[in-house]
């Protein structure tokens, strides 16, 4: 059996690359808590750095921008049913909290605590 | 176009009852991406969960950023151990990468060491998170309460993060019993895909955790 023809190989440059890459992303998505973005400017942020990430792990560290077209759809369609259910889901728990304020006198501006550390 | 739509449904059939590996990657990597594909179906149940309690609770949901503070050098510093414990791991999924990639280049000196530096980077994440478990309990948080805010918080937290650090324990297991067939030279003559498709499992538990850190953490 030749070396050559065996899994998958690729230079160590890209390895070295993604890691730093993700090294810095969730500084990003550190620093978004650290400085108090809030709002939409808050999810717009993680949402694209936590999208960023997965994406590299999935492509490079995983390999499957190298696999095969069947293998790709066979396993990255499917999760993307689980957005029917996030979105249902949301829904639900919109009007729940709703149906909490409006008829169980629910305060929607209550402040929790703060935590009392050791 | 019967014939063809028949044509096509028996290449399915015969690709996946041939004598041949499916995908026509290694069987166990198949094997492993539909376990993964499971799992993600099995983690995004539960962040769903925790997201319907979350939208749908009156009671005020305790903050994450002083929740997960920590006192260091005299001040409190938010979230300080979640970002380590990231960079534990990310670090960990980038000494994976580089162990597959010298498994198939049959250095087994480096393969091994890298698996084993990997497993020990695990370890310590497990090690991190059992302090935080045991810090937040000493607090008062339980999964049927706590004494900032939403009781759905704590059971949301033990059950998301329990579920994913038991997974990085099992996974630092199956890096352990790698390593040692790798040292051993046990896949010399298979090969070395099985470092691969251990890394797959690796690099999902990354995953998972950088969906918790931006859901959990940072909401």
């Amino acid at each position: 059996m030749s070396d050559a023809a065996e899994g998958q190989q690729h230079p160590l440059g890209i390895y070295y690359a993604i890691w730093i890459l993700l090294f810095v992303l969730s500084i990003f998505s550190y620093m978004v808590d650290y400085y108090q973005f809030q709002g939409y400017m808050r999810w717009t942020l993680i949402l694209v750095f936590m999208m960023l990430k997965a994406g590299f792990i999935v492509a490079i560290f995983m390999h499957m921008a190298w696999e095969r077209m069947a293998l790709i759809t066979a396993i990255l369609l499917p999760p993307l049913l689980l957005l029917v259910l996030v979105a249902l889901m949301a829904i639900e728990g919109d009007y729940t909290f709703l149906a909490r304020v409006l008829f169980f006198g629910a305060d929607p501006n209550a402040v929790p605590l703060s935590p009392v550390h050791h | 176009m019967a014939n063809s739509n028949e044509a096509s449904a028996g290449t399915l059939v015969e690709d996946w009852s041939g004598d041949k590996e499916t995908f026509r990657v290694h069987w166990g990597k198949a094997m492993m991406w539909i376990f993964l594909l499971s799992d993600t179906f099995i983690f995004t149940s539960f962040l769903t969960s925790y997201m319907h309690v979350r939208m749908s609770t009156a009671e005020p949901w305790p903050n994450a950023s002083e929740v997960f503070a920590l006192t260091m050098f005299g001040q409190s510093i938010p979230l300080i151990l979640i970002a380590i414990m990231t960079f534990v791991l990310i670090t960990s999924s980038g000494t994976m990468a580089l162990a597959v990639n010298y498994g198939y280049r049959r250095d087994r000196k480096k393969t091994a060491t890298l698996l084993v530096i990997t497993a020990l980077l695990g370890a310590t994440f497990v090690g991190m998170q059992a302090f935080e478990w045991s810090k937040l309990i000493a607090e008062g948080v339980r999964p049927w309460g706590n004494p900032m805010g939403a009781a759905q918080f704590g059971s949301c937290f033990f059950m998301i993060t329990g579920f994913h650090g038991g997974h990085v324990t099992g996974g630092v297991i199956y890096l352990a019993y790698v390593a040692t067939g790798v040292i051993n030279g046990r896949y010399e003559e298979k090969g070395y895909d099985i470092v691969e498709i251990c890394g797959l499992y690796w690099h999902f538990v990354d995953l998972v955790w950088v969906f918790i850190f931006a859901f959990f953490y940072l909401w």
